[in-house]
């Protein structure tokens, strides 16, 4: 079939406009690049840590370790998940990856939630529920930036699944590096907080980064 | 040639078709013109096949092909030459033809079938232009009362009650296109009635 004038006249447009681009870095790569700036914040934190002279928690909760091993593993797949998705050829079942993680998480603190209610030593503290939401928050603040940053060049076509995949990436990074500037357990508080942590912080990333997703394009149909 | 031997031929073409346009994908990401051009050219028919798959109708290829080459020009870093360049078009095509789709099916969600519009809404002047036109309103509905039943129903469920098609079939009892015509009829008679052109009849 022949092209219309308009589609003639906008791919003489668009030609006249190409530019050389620099190949988007592969998924895995750009996990990695994510990766790193998850363990700057982190020696930030161990440097702060050691300015503060604080040891760390004097008794741990036998489910926090684990239940920072798996939000670690949720915030890993999930930042890979959200790059795999937003390129326009990738499967949607790339946005279930982190799912299994964020079970086992979700389970380690359910169970470690239980098992305080029948600790005494356990102290459900409201001040402290809105130092661990706050400090997730801020964590998360800086990380959810990053993303955003790295996944708007992509142009993602489904940007919804990758904002909610971005932010629970970096909700779960947060709550991984509370373990170290903050003592916390395994209280029904505790997991309050960070329930509504990654609430909070997967909603910021789908109100502002589901926007920022599409930068403005020069080009508009003509009609 | 054996049904056999054509159904290779075509997926060998197929095949060589993809990688002609990958290499010449890659070419433009280093900033080719020409190749560019001629990806985007090729892309055209192959856009129009994906959307007319998706359910796209012809009113709006054009739009889904200058949506899905505006797109690919934006997102051209994100190819990578070593996987199908037809694959990487299909998922922008499908995706694009969707979203167009969903805005086309809520904007005619939201729009009424009002040919009468400009007389329903006119806005209101001075005394003069309100005598005049309360007169011209009388005549109108003189001429609405005599109009046969089908296309004064059409009328009066469209065009003054306003209506949704849907509304005003199920209360009428008529089908939605009886009533886009006895509709589309009656304001032909109007116009006859005032201007002397012969109307024409009725669709039951």
């Amino acid at each position: 079939m022949a092209e219309s004038g308009d589609i003639s006249r906008l791919i003489g447009d668009l030609s006249a406009d190409l530019k050389p681009v620099r190949r988007l870095a592969p998924p895995w790569l750009r996990s990695l690049y994510w990766l790193a700036a998850v363990i700057g914040l982190a020696l930030v934190l161990i440097a702060i840590r050691i300015v503060f002279n604080w040891n760390g928690q004097p008794e741990v909760d036998p489910y926090v370790i684990p239940g920072a091993l798996a939000s670690g593993a949720t915030a890993i797949l999930a930042a890979f998940a959200a790059f795999e998705l937003s390129l326009p050829d990738r499967s949607n079942a790339w946005a279930l990856l982190p799912v299994p993680a964020f079970l086992v998480w979700v389970s380690i603190n359910g169970l470690g939630c239980v098992a305080s209610l029948a600790n005494p030593a356990v102290q459900n503290n409201v001040p402290l529920f809105f130092t661990c939401l706050s400090i997730i928050f801020a964590l998360s603040i800086p990380l959810s930036v990053a993303t955003i940053i790295m996944v708007r060049r992509a142009r993602p076509l489904r940007p919804l699944p990758v904002a909610i995949l971005g932010g629970l990436a970096a909700s779960a990074a947060g709550a991984t590096l509370l373990i170290l500037v903050h003592p916390h357990d395994s209280a029904v508080l505790d997991l309050c907080s960070h329930s509504l942590a990654v609430i909070l912080v997967v909603g910021l990333n789908v109100l502002v980064g589901g926007r920022l997703f599409v930068p403005a394009n020069n080009f508009r149909r003509r009609t | 040639m054996s049904p056999a031997n054509h159904s290779v031929d075509f997926a060998a073409e197929r095949v060589a078709t993809d990688r002609r346009l990958t290499d010449a994908m890659a070419a433009a990401q280093g900033g080719d013109r020409a190749a560019y051009e001629l990806v985007l050219r090729e892309c055209v028919p192959v856009v129009r096949r994906i959307a007319r798959a998706q359910g796209a109708d012809a009113n709006v290829l054009d739009d889904v092909v200058q949506d899905v080459l505006i797109t690919l020009h934006g997102a051209r870093a994100t190819f990578d030459p070593s996987r199908s360049f037809v694959a990487w078009l299909t998922a922008i095509t499908q995706r694009r033809a969707i979203d167009i789709l969903r805005k086309r099916t809520r904007r005619s969600a939201r729009e009424v079938y009002a040919p009468l519009a400009a007389e329903t809404y006119a806005a209101e002047g001075d005394p003069e232009t309100a005598a005049s036109q309360s007169s011209e309103a009388r005549e109108l509905r003189a001429a609405v009362a005599t109009l046969p039943q089908g296309q004064r129903e059409a009328v009066q469920a469209l065009a003054l009650e306003e209506n949704s098609l849907e509304d005003a079939s199920k209360r009428t009892g008529r089908t939605k296109s009886a009533l886009k015509v006895n509709l589309h009829r009656a304001i032909k008679t109007l116009r006859a009635r005032m201007g002397g052109v012969e109307p024409d009849g009725e669709t039951p």
